[in-house]
């Protein structure tokens, strides 16, 4: 705890003594503490990883202290070099989880991660098991390098697999069984929800499957679908909307790919009226997508169109009033949601 | 050039295995003018000894990445003509089982080979982590692959040969610099003619070796291989060829000067090793024509089996794409 003042915050989740109030951080550094005690093949690496220092969020501090330098391997500024070596680890067996340092930086290795990573096993039948982490998201007056959620193009990309954690439970889950998955899966973690959000983790192994959403509040006027950080400003928003009247469920998807068709369908069907969340700039956004298999699968349940909130179609701007007026937050919501229920 | 010493017999195998490649890209490429191909396809004519003499250099627990001029590698690994031309006729029977074209994904880490990917650099960071696996596990292996000189002008190029020096990795890299990219000659990458050079700006051993001279690439790559296990780190190895034909099949490659072809025709590295094999005493004509008739079954028997295998069912085409 004594660490505090010095790295942002974190409190190394193993002195963490409070289960029920547990950072998202932190969970996040107990699942790749417990699964790299579990298994020597799971290693880490990515730029200022390892050291004392332990990451640009502190994830792995401590981790080169325990585990060794080689498996928490601090890399030369070079993602698409070391993303492509992780395909190489992966191919031999190893199951190494990188850390892109900003989920905007992960372009620089996009050919490693979809041209190689998400082909292999369809080609030559040969399994590519790693993780990326990318730190994604704003609302942290980061500008538009340090704030972007590029989830569509790996969603879009056969192969991978892609999470997006909402709770600090989930992030633990989540992260354990895309460690112990076979194929690359892209997990997107929410920087503003890292130190802001706590909650009860579980002790010890807990995997959240991947490929399942998570019906977060139950609700019968409209359905919010939605992941990541908007999960907790539609959870605030369905409290509002309780206020007046309108009952909201929220879905959080939890997995991005594959898509919980069946949890996506069944709320659609619930209440007939469906508003799609993500901080993700919306054309051709996952919302396109969610939008597209309710229409196609759905249609006859709806009592309205479906709505979509998302980012703007700008880069993510700096200064607080463009950020606000570019991201969608829970006052957004309730405003959509009454219209939508008005329809 | 100190040749590590090659029995008559070792000499002989490394003649079998240029004159399988040469014999395979032979038909191949008059299977094609038959209209009996699929898609496009890519020659190894002129690559042979490189491919050849670098995957006879190799342990069987070493790992490979090779690209698509070569094919000697390949074989020589173990990958069977017969699946190998199933492959570029897009059969069940191929290593992809129809789902990569011609040369491109012949993975099969049975055999110790990494498929590659058409965006050529790509190989190179997955050899340093399979390098970077073998360091991990403190296992004497080394791992090993190919890049052409077009894709040595790739910013990845850079980057491998640095995080290769970083890590002291078991690596060896072998630039096959056949003078042009597709249409683009050299002088048009890059104003350093020797690719070599670079590794000194990483801080690896660079050695240049002829690329048409089969005995000449073993020994290097053997040396730098025996050097990546011992724990001595990675080597770049430029070698300097020339690409006979066009980039691939449907190119006649008419930018590419006469004369410079004509030049290197003359150092045709099967012709030329058959001379050295002569002039050895290790065989006479009548022994290489032999070991060429034995080439030519194996691959009239290969390209039958191809044409004869089943296309792939199209039922199966979303089944792979994620492993269990």
């Amino acid at each position: 705890m004594s660490e505090t003042a010095t790295n942002f915050g974190f409190t190394d989740a193993a002195d963490d003594q409070d289960r029920q109030q547990m950072s998202y951080i932190a969970a996040i550094s107990e699942a790749l503490r417990l699964e790299m005690r579990r298994d020597e093949n799971v290693l880490i690496l990515g730029e200022d990883v390892g050291g004392e220092f332990g990451g640009a969020f502190k994830v792995t501090k401590g981790f080169e202290a325990e585990f060794g330098p080689e498996r928490v391997l601090n890399t030369p500024l070079a993602e698409l070099a070391f993303t492509g070596m992780a395909n190489g680890m992966a191919l031999m067996g190893l199951r190494p989880v990188v850390e892109v340092q900003f989920a905007d930086f992960i372009t620089t290795a996009f050919d490693s991660i979809v041209q190689f990573a998400a082909t292999t096993h369809y080609r030559w039948g040969s399994a590519v098991p790693w993780v990326i982490r990318a730190p994604s998201d704003g609302g942290i007056r980061s500008g538009p390098f340090h704030s972007q959620n590029p989830e569509a193009w790996f969603v879009h990309t056969p192969g991978l697999k892609v999470v997006a954690p909402a709770t600090p439970a989930d992030a633990k889950g989540l992260l354990i069984a895309a460690i112990r998955d076979n194929n690359p899966v892209i997990y997107f973690e929410s920087k503003p929800l890292y130190r802001s959000l706590k909650g009860y983790v579980p002790a010890g192994e807990y995997i959240v499957p991947i490929g399942k959403a998570n019906l977060a509040r139950q609700g019968d006027d409209i359905s919010i679908i939605t992941y990541g950080t908007q999960v907790r400003e539609a959870l605030k928003a369905a409290e509002q909307l309780a206020r007046e009247d309108i009952s909201a469920e929220v879905l959080d998807l939890r997995t991005l790919k594959p898509l919980d068709e069946e949890a996506i369908l069944d709320t659609a069907r619930k209440t007939g009226k469906v508003l799609i969340v993500h901080s993700a700039n919306r054309m051709l956004g996952l919302g396109a997508e969610i939008a597209a298999l309710i229409a196609e699968r759905a249609f006859t349940w709806l009592d309205g169109p479906i709505y979509r909130l998302g980012g703007l179609d700008t880069p993510v701007p700096f200064s607080p009033p463009l950020e606000d007026a570019y991201r969608p937050n829970a006052a957004k919501i309730v405003q959509a949601a009454k219209e939508l229920a008005a329809f | 050039m100190t040749h590590t010493q090659l029995s008559p017999q070792q000499k002989l195998e490394l003649y079998y295995w240029m004159r399988l490649t040469r014999t395979f890209d032979d038909r191949m490429l008059a299977l094609w003018k038959q209209g009996r191909g699929v898609g496009g396809t890519f020659s190894e004519r002129g690559h042979e000894a490189i491919g050849v003499g670098a995957a006879y250099a190799m342990y069987p627990d070493d790992v490979v990445a090779p690209m698509h001029r070569d094919l000697g590698c390949y074989l020589l690994r173990g990958l069977s003509p017969r699946r190998i031309f199933a492959n570029l006729l897009g059969r069940e029977t191929g290593i992809t089982r129809g789902r990569d074209a011609n040369l491109h994904g012949m993975g099969d880490l049975e055999h110790g080979i990494i498929g590659f990917i058409s965006h050529l650099p790509q190989s190179l960071p997955v050899a340093l982590g399979v390098a970077m696996s073998f360091r991990y596990r403190h296992e004497a292996r080394a791992a090993l692959t190919f890049v052409g000189d077009g894709a040595s002008s790739a910013g990845l190029f850079a980057e491998v040969l640095n995080m290769a020096a970083v890590f002291n990795a078991p690596l060896v890299i072998i630039v096959e610099n056949n003078q042009y990219a597709y249409s683009t000659p050299l002088s048009q990458q890059t104003k350093v003619p020797d690719l070599v050079v670079r590794a000194a700006a990483y801080g690896l051993p660079g050695v240049t070796v002829d690329g048409n001279d089969v005995e000449a690439v073993y020994s290097v790559v053997r040396q730098a291989i025996d050097r990546a296990r011992g724990g001595g780190g990675a080597t770049l190895i430029e070698a300097k060829t020339m690409r006979m034909l066009g980039h691939a099949i449907h190119d006649g490659a008419e930018y590419v000067p006469r004369e410079l072809l004509a030049e290197w025709e003359a150092k045709d590295p099967l012709r030329r090793y058959e001379g050295v094999l002569q002039q050895e005493g290790v065989a006479d004509a009548v022994e290489l024509s032999e070991i060429g008739e034995r080439c030519q079954r194996e691959i009239e028997s290969a390209i039958e089996f191809a044409e004869d295998s089943p296309w792939p069912d199209p039922a199966t085409v979303s089944e792979g794409v994620y492993a269990p």
